[in-house]
């Protein structure tokens, strides 16, 4: 059965006398390797260098705050109900007095993770969240040495009120798509 | 015996039963979504108007149809009654406007509310709502009260179905809380804000249908459907004793009255059962408490396991090296 027509027959003919130089295919194969010196490069020299990535990259999870600087989750839990991989979990607490700045709503997440092994970047949570509070983001996971460490906590998930991240790029391009 | 054909299904009912008892006698595919009627509540039902239907032909000796839609829980069925519930468009329209009323002044607050995915509001509104609100005005707020160590009020929350006042009066004896003000300004709250505290209060939390009265020990504790209910039973002097009990890994976190397909509590428990009788030990386990595939608390809720067949499709066989042999 034939699958492709590219298939070359092997014929055991005699080689010319040009051929049989080796002279031409040298110089010939060289010309491809210098050709190949002036081209642009196909690798970056990653981490000083950083490809584009898409306005919709699905990478690392952030927790939002709002313009006050406080936290967006309630911890409703719709986000951990709709990840396929259950990576989420969360332990919910009430505010107390005197916390008004720190949390959004009468009820708080004390602790939120998110098991980064077992999550499948499919971006649900970020679908289901009523709050605005969980996004992902166009940051990487980084590399560990443990499997331990790969279970985040809100000290690594929520983003810091004087380093915020960025995620209006990824609003816009969800907006022009609804 | 009347006879009453409700969405084109006939039945024969026993005289003095309401539309709504026949069509739930019929099967849920005909029975209206109810809010304020309670099946165990004498003198229940006729606040919500969810439940409203057409009757299009009266009886056998009056045919004309009635000029209004009928509260179905309050109507008594007549011999040859027609009624069109899911099949009427004046129905299905009519109660998006009583959905759209019932949330005019509802905080929407479900994610932190207690009853998010076990509240009857949230599926009325699901199923018959609209998706955007029409209403510019603020929601009516109220200033917090306290009812008690056990109860958990929000006033904000509630839809006033009077169920809760209804079982004051009917299961506990001298009510204390009640419906204040009239109108827009309604509230329910006790008097001079005293504390209810009698052995079957805490009925009141399993018979509102939003989270206006909600157990304030599982306050926050845990979202509905991270937990397993299971069906339990104790040996309890005040009541039946059989509840659900709500498991979170080993800990019971909330116990309740078991309700039926109509979300309705079938037996109403004490307050020792559902406050002070939180461990394993206490309770005698029947089993996994069935929930309906539909309830977001059937997520990852198995109630019989069966173990997958083992994978046999091809049989691989060791590969065994013989000696010598490159």
């Amino acid at each position: 059965m034939q699958l492709t027509n590219r298939s070359i027959v092997v014929v055991n003919k005699q080689m010319t006398w040009m051929e049989k130089l080796y002279l031409p295919a040298i110089v010939m194969g060289l010309a491809i390797t210098i050709k190949h010196l002036f081209r642009k490069k196909a690798t970056l020299k990653y981490p000083e260098q950083t490809r584009a990535f898409a306005p919709v990259y699905r990478g690392m999870h952030v927790l939002k705050r709002d313009e006050q600087g406080r936290e967006n989750c309630t911890a409703c839990g719709l986000c951990a109900v709709s990840c396929p991989a259950e990576a989420i979990t969360m332990i919910a607490a009430e505010r107390k007095k005197g916390e008004e700045n720190l949390y959004r709503e009468e009820k708080y997440a004390a602790t939120y993770e998110i098991n980064m092994l077992r999550c499948i970047y499919c971006g649900l949570c970020e679908e289901a969240c009523p709050k605005d509070a969980i996004y992902l983001t166009d940051r990487l996971v980084p590399s560990e040495y443990s499997r331990g460490k790969f279970i985040f906590g809100k000290d690594i998930l929520v983003e810091p009120i004087d380093k915020r991240v960025d995620i209006s790029k990824r609003k816009k391009a969800y907006q022009i798509k609804s | 015996m009347p006879k009453v054909t409700i969405d084109g299904r006939t039945i024969e009912v026993a005289d003095g039963t309401t539309i709504l008892q026949a069509a739930r006698m019929i099967g849920p595919e005909v029975a209206p979504p109810t809010m304020c009627y309670h099946s165990k509540l004498k003198s229940s039902g006729g606040y919500c108007r969810t439940c409203l239907v057409e009757v299009t032909k009266g009886s056998e000796k009056d045919p004309r149809p009635m000029p209004k839609l009928m509260a179905s829980c309050r109507t008594h069925v007549m011999d040859g009654m027609e009624v069109g519930n899911f099949t009427s468009t004046k129905v299905i329209e009519a109660r998006k406007s009583v959905v759209e009323f019932l949330l005019l002044n509802h905080p929407l607050d479900c994610p932190i509310c207690d009853q998010a995915g076990e509240c009857q509001l949230q599926d009325l509104s699901y199923e018959n709502g609209s998706a955007k609100t029409r209403t510019d005005f603020e929601r009516r707020t109220f200033e917090k009260i306290d009812i008690g160590s056990k109860i958990q009020l929000h006033m904000t929350r509630c839809i006033l179905c009077y169920r809760c006042v209804k079982v004051a009066e009917q299961i506990t004896d001298g009510r204390v809380h009640g419906v204040f003000n009239r109108g827009d300004h309604s509230e329910i709250s006790t008097y001079i804000n005293q504390a209810i505290d009698n052995d079957f209060s805490g009925n009141m939390i399993d018979v509102c249908p939003v989270g206006a009265l909600t157990d304030k020990t599982f306050r926050f504790k845990s979202r509905v459907w991270f937990t397993k209910p299971m069906q339990a039973h104790r040996n309890c002097d005040k009541c039946s004793g059989k509840v659900n009990l709500w498991y979170k890994g080993e800990e019971v976190l909330r116990v309740t009255g078991r309700k039926d397909q109509w979300g309705e509590v079938e037996e109403f428990i004490c307050n020792t059962c559902r406050f002070d009788k939180k461990n394993t030990g206490d309770w005698t386990i029947e089993g996994p408490a069935h929930i309906h595939h539909h309830s977001v608390i059937s997520a990852n809720h198995y109630e019989v396991f069966t173990k997958p067949q083992e994978f046999k499709l091809n049989v691989v066989t060791p590969i065994t090296i013989e000696e010598g042999s490159n």
